[in-house]
């Protein structure tokens, strides 16, 4: 019995067994290589976590790789709430918030709205509308440079130039392309059915947007989501050509840090603060960004 | 009583297309209205029209005697079964079915007993609760009539309902169709590109060719007195015979002379048949031509035809010949001697024949 089944299986297991060790040594180098990858990009975040809990005197007498001999919090205490900006000296705190002031309601209003027009271009083929989203598409293009002097000016008739709501302004603008761009994607690939059906039974523009199209729509809104507020949260140049003493985001507040430091430079509460900075987009990643990849596939495989 | 539906000179243009041509139908109360034709025929195109999804061009369309050319579908007291089914995927069953109602306003007591009624009536209670991915084909074909069916209106139209099914359940869902429509004595239209499915339902037919209404009719005047060629060749299966042949004025009435090229040409007489042109196009069903002595009547006449092709299928038997240069199928019964590259004798049945003009392809008998 066991000869029988076991004569095929040594038979068959002859050949392939030089060109597993082969398949076996590819796959370790495989490893290897990927672990030398994550290695050389986990560095500066491993310096940068160090020298945080480091202490001044440590940094100045230790190794830069070397980990901390004694832990201390005191930097990241420094860094966010009495480091100094400049003259004022209340550390990161004040401009994180700005910061969540700034990016949750653009994040919110771009996405809505990206969601509306996606919405309305995909399934609501008006005359233009190609021309229409091929405009908006382009704006996803335009350089944030190009925009600046136009965009303070228009700040400035406005009314809301050096505020957060002019921020956030700008930001859903500059959010738009991007937005509508994936929502319009996910929309094409929903049968035109679906919305006749709707019309049919009674619904209307708005109602079928809110009842049908968005409860479909969660795997693309993560994405959105995810995407604005990075993009949101890590702009610079928009928050510190628009943004006032009072006003600014913690990226600009971050530059100031490290850059009004008189006499001793404190690497560890600058270590921190950009830590501090980083850490929101890095939460969303690691909340959310499974969803990111599977959304970003989401319209193409839709069974 | 005026026609339940009424639709008078419609035109339908995308830009300087002219997708629909002066189509004129209407139905009465109960009627079950099958558009059929072949893909791009226009017929979705005038079922959207019908439903107020697509804006008409030109002419008037009227529901119940109201004129609805310009109103909006949700006011035009219609329910709508597409072919993709068109479920919203994120709402339940029941929530899918009961939705039109949620946005009329109906409070949620005649909901309930709606839905159940409905759910009762085509058997979805079980998955009331499940969403419509995880429904089979044709449980959400059934989630989709039951949407339509829960609203009771005016009209339903069907959007090519069963294309999506496989064929034992497209079989069934027919005759359950067809069953809903007895026992609701509802007004009907459906659109199919498949004329099985077009002669067992309808109680009118409309065939379309190229945005024009080719033919309307009962299935039977559709499929014994097509009006000419596209309908004669498309409707029923296997197609009509449709054989060139030549006339002439003889004692018993007219000549027909079917030339071939193997045998003696073919001479049948019609007496009824009168002011043929020379030239015509003869049409035949293949069970008008049988086995001799099969069928009975002054107009059955025999010949001997060359036998090609013998396929049988079950219950009968198609023989394919040569005639007038084209092939000719001849449905005969199952115990047939007749055996490829044989001679064969052939009864053929003038009682039901049709003669169409060669140049226009209209009918002229």
């Amino acid at each position: 019995m066991t000869d029988v089944s076991a004569t095929p299986a040594t038979v068959a297991s002859e050949r392939p067994r030089g060109r597993s060790f082969g398949k076996i040594a590819l796959r370790w180098l495989l490893y290897i290589v990927l672990g030398l990858f994550a290695l050389y990009y986990l560095m500066p975040l491993f310096v940068m976590v160090t020298t945080s809990l480091k202490s001044l005197e440590e940094i100045r007498t230790g190794d830069l790789l070397s980990l901390p001999r004694e832990l201390t919090f005191d930097a990241w205490r420094t860094a966010w709430s009495e480091a100094c900006t400049g003259i004022q000296c209340e550390g990161v705190k004040p401009y994180f918030w700005n910061s969540v002031m700034l990016a949750v309601p653009a994040v919110l209003i771009s996405t809505l709205l990206g969601a509306m027009n996606g919405y309305v271009i995909a399934q609501w083929r008006f005359r233009g509308a190609n021309i229409i989203f091929a405009l908006m598409l382009f704006g996803c293009f335009i350089p944030f440079q190009v925009v600046l002097l136009p965009m303070a000016r228009m700040l400035g008739i406005m009314g809301i130039a050096g505020t957060i709501p002019g921020l956030i302004f700008v930001h859903v603008i500059y959010g738009l392309g991007f937005t509508t761009l994936f929502f319009r994607n996910y929309y094409v690939t929903i049968p035109v059915e679906l919305v006749k059906a709707a019309k049919v039974d009674g619904a209307g523009f708005v109602r079928i947007f809110f009842a049908i199209f968005l409860p479909l729509s969660i795997p693309i809104i993560v994405v959105s989501v995810i995407w604005q507020f990075t993009q949101i949260w890590n702009d610079f140049l928009f928050g510190v050509s628009f943004s006032q003493a009072g006003t600014q985001p913690v990226t600009v507040a971050l530059n100031n840090i490290v850059n009004s430091t008189t006499g001793v430079k404190e690497y560890n509460v600058d270590m921190a603060a950009a830590i501090i900075a980083a850490l929101p987009t890095l939460l969303v990643y690691i909340v959310a960004g499974k969803y990111f990849i599977r959304g970003l596939t989401a319209g193409s495989v839709k069974g | 009583m005026a026609p339940i539906l009424e639709i008078t000179n419609l035109y339908k243009n995308y830009g300087a297309t002219e997708v629909l041509k002066d189509i004129n139908v209407s139905i009465d109360k109960g009627e079950f209205l099958v558009l059929v034709g072949p893909s791009g025929c226009g017929k979705s195109t005038l079922l959207n029209c019908i439903a107020g999804l697509e804006p008409i061009s030109g002419g008037t369309l009227k529901i119940d005697g109201h004129d609805m050319t310009h109103v909006s579908p949700k006011d035009r007291d219609i329910a709508m079964v597409f072919q993709s089914y068109a479920l919203y995927p994120t709402m339940s069953v029941a929530k899918n079915i009961t939705f039109g109602m949620k946005v009329r306003g109906v409070d949620p007591e005649t909901q309930k007993s709606k839905l159940a009624e409905v759910a009762r009536q085509l058997q979805i209670e079980p998955f009331l609760n499940r969403r419509p991915g995880q429904l089979s084909g044709g449980q959400r074909q059934r989630v989709a009539m039951g949407r339509a069916l829960v609203r009771d209106p005016k009209l339903f139209l069907f959007d090519e309902p069963l294309s999506n099914l496989d064929a034992k359940l497209r079989v069934e869902m027919r005759t359950e169709i067809k069953t809903l429509h007895h026992k609701l004595g509802a007004s009907m239209v459906y659109v199919t590109h498949d004329q099985i499915e077009a002669m067992t339902l309808a109680t009118k037919i409309v065939v379309m060719k190229g945005g024009i209404i080719q033919q309307i009719g009962s299935p039977s005047e559709i499929y014994n007195r097509p009006a000419n060629l596209f309908v004669a060749d498309f409707m029923g299966s296997p197609a009509m015979n449709l054989i060139p042949a030549k006339t002439s004025r003889g004692s018993g009435g007219t000549m027909i002379e079917i030339q071939r090229p193997d045998l003696e040409p073919i001479r049948l007489t019609d007496p009824r048949a009168q002011g043929l042109p020379e030239d015509i196009i003869l049409g035949l069903r293949p069970e008008d031509i049988s086995e001799p002595g099969f069928r009975v009547g002054e107009l059955v006449q025999e010949a001997p035809c060359k036998v090609e092709i013998v396929e049988p299928a079950g219950a009968d038997t198609y023989v394919q010949t040569r005639l007038g240069g084209k092939p000719l199928t001849a449905r005969l019964h199952s115990e047939t001697e007749a055996a490829p590259g044989t001679v064969h004798n052939l009864a053929f049945d003038l009682a039901k024949v049709s003669y169409f003009a060669p140049e226009t392809g209209e009918r002229i008998n």
